[in-house]
């Protein structure tokens, strides 16, 4: 582990928050990090969100009250110490096409790879409950175009699919049976597109998820 | 205010409270006799603290041991029990009586965050951790206590993404003034969290189990999310770091997989992969989940198996299958109960 201060913390959803701070090591988008304050508690593993030419580290997390590291990164301020691992993790999508499924804000890896350039002939299917937690939309939206799909479950918006992710794969009726689909979010969100995809005729072994802690 | 529980605490967390509460030092250790080795169904049932004390206690603690909700019985003695936790979910344990032994199978976690391809509970989505109160009543509720040998972390949850939780209830398994059991007895199973198998094997005596269930890496990954993050090849080299030449063990879990896990070439590529390490594969029959795409692998593919590993110098056992009619396997029971959830993320 190694200190970097932090640059800037800000509030970009319903509980949520996006961390930078100042990036000095390569990286391949889908990577993850450990994350700690101090070191009464082990490291916590969170996606880099930002491409791997950017100048600054991104990191998105949820707030858990109950936990130790998040509070204390939400009231963080520029200047601040944490301590990171080197990235590591093997959820890099080198396919030339793939689906692309997140919810909340396992939205990071694939933002990350979007914004490291490698997101042409990819289609992107983002869930979530709120509008505000389509976390980098503005940004994500004029890259993917049409391959970037939202489902929103508690409210409705312009553009925006009103429903769950699960309920709009459940009526897709030409998803490619060849493609690789990655997903990234909740267990819930993980296992429930996974058994959906896995009635559509999509193979097991073409779906690829990534732990979510 | 929610008032906390006792059972659960360590003998430290006793001392605390009781200097807290004004109470005696000496009273932590009855305290804890109380919890963890008689039978015990209320604070007022503490009858050599003086009464206002028990008063005293009272007035900031529940008691917090819980009786089970349900019981499935297998005909072949196995029993799954259902145990509702604080937060009104549900968690099972399987009971698992043998001629010369009767282990009990406790979960650590009410639901999964690992999302494998073969696991039930991981169709629930992670719905919280276990506090150690709620996996050591698992133990402390059970009706046929007294004829328990053996304690396996492998029910609902993945142990070490709860740590501390299950650290402390193995504490109090093991301590003298908790439970007494031999660590010995104990085996915590884990698809290999490195940095909490750090701390799990340097703070515990207790065995250590690892579900790999393939060794190939492109064929884990899609079995099993954590290959992503910690590959098992990672795993196995950090295990071997450790001692296992005395009595501590380290067991391997395979759960065989028609057509994906059970030919030569595995068997070849386990050798190589378990090669200098100290340990013994525990061949698992796979009892189909709902909507899974895997099947299970012939009885006698799997006693061939199990062959060719032996003959690679390997020790391999084939596990007996127990309470298939009541799915034994884990988070069957409590997700067919549960299933709904109150809310996600999408």
């Amino acid at each position: 582990m190694k200190s970097v201060k932090i640059t800037k913390i800000i509030k970009v959803g319903q509980d949520s928050f996006l961390l930078s701070f100042k990036r000095d090591f390569e990286f391949v988008a889908g990577q993850v990090i450990g994350i700690n304050i101090g070191e009464a508690q082990p490291a916590r593993l969170y996606s880099i969100a930002s491409g791997s030419s950017e100048e600054e580290i991104k990191i998105l997390f949820n707030l858990k009250d109950d936990g130790y590291l998040t509070p204390r990164l939400a009231v963080g301020k520029p200047g601040d110490t944490i301590q990171i691992s080197p990235p590591f993790g093997r959820f890099v999508c080198n396919e030339k096409e793939a689906y692309w499924i997140a919810s909340g804000t396992g939205i990071a890896p694939f933002a990350s790879m979007i914004f490291s350039g490698i997101a042409e002939r990819k289609i992107l299917i983002h869930g979530s409950r709120f509008l505000s937690n389509f976390y980098f939309q503005n940004e994500i939206a004029p890259i993917m175009e049409a391959r970037y799909i939202r489902c929103c479950s508690a409210e409705s918006g312009e553009g925006i699919y009103s429903g769950r992710l699960t309920q709009y794969l459940r009526e897709q009726e030409n998803l490619a049976i060849d493609n690789k689909y990655y997903l990234c979010g909740s267990a819930e969100m993980v296992v429930d597109t996974r058994d959906i995809l896995i009635s559509k005729g999509i193979p097991y072994e073409n779906i690829i998820a990534e732990i979510y802690f | 205010m929610e008032k906390e529980n006792l059972f659960g605490k360590t003998l430290n967390e006793l001392q605390e409270i009781c200097s807290r509460l004004g109470l005696p030092r000496y009273s932590a250790r009855q305290i804890s006799e109380w919890l963890y080795q008689k039978e015990l169904w209320g604070i007022d049932g503490m009858t050599n603290l003086s009464l206002k004390n028990r008063t005293i206690l009272k007035e900031q603690f529940n008691l917090g041991i819980t009786l089970h909700s349900k019981v499935q019985e297998s005909v072949d003695g196995t029993k799954k029990y259902l145990f509702p936790t604080k937060t009104n979910k549900f968690i099972e344990a399987a009971y698992i009586p043998e001629t010369d032994r009767a282990t009990l199978c406790v979960s650590s976690q009410i639901g999964c965050k690992m999302g494998c391809l073969f696991c039930m509970t991981g169709k629930q989505g992670f719905q919280g951790n276990l506090t150690s109160g709620e996996i050591l009543n698992q133990v402390k509720a059970l009706p046929e206590r007294e004829m328990l040998s053996n304690i396996v972390y492998m029910g609902m949850g993945e142990p070490l993404d709860n740590t501390e939780e299950v650290l402390k209830s193995l504490e109090i398994f093991t301590s003298e003034w908790g439970f007494g059991m031999s660590p010995k007895k104990i085996t915590v199973s884990t698809i290999g969290i490195i940095p909490a198998l750090e701390t799990f094997l340097n703070r515990s005596d207790c065995h250590l189990a690892i579900s790999l269930h393939t060794p190939f890496d492109d064929e884990r990954r899609k079995l099993m999310p954590i290959q992503n993050v910690y590959p098992i090849e990672d795993v196995i080299q950090f295990v071997k770091q450790f001692d296992w030449a005395k009595q501590r063990r380290v067991s391997i879990e395979y759960i065989m997989f028609k057509g994906l896990n059970d030919t030569s070439r595995h068997v070849n590529q386990l050798a190589r992969l378990l090669n200098g390490l100290k340990c013994r594969i525990n061949l698992i029959r796979f009892h189909p989940i709902p909507d899974t795409p895997l099947e299970s692998t012939e009885v006698n593919d799997i006693i061939t198996f199990r062959d060719k590993l032996n003959a690679k110098g390997i020790t391999a056992t084939l596990r007996r299958s127990r309470g298939e009619d009541i799915y034994a396997a884990c988070g069957m029971l409590s997700t067919k109960e549960l299933l709904k959830k109150d809310k996600t993320d999408y």
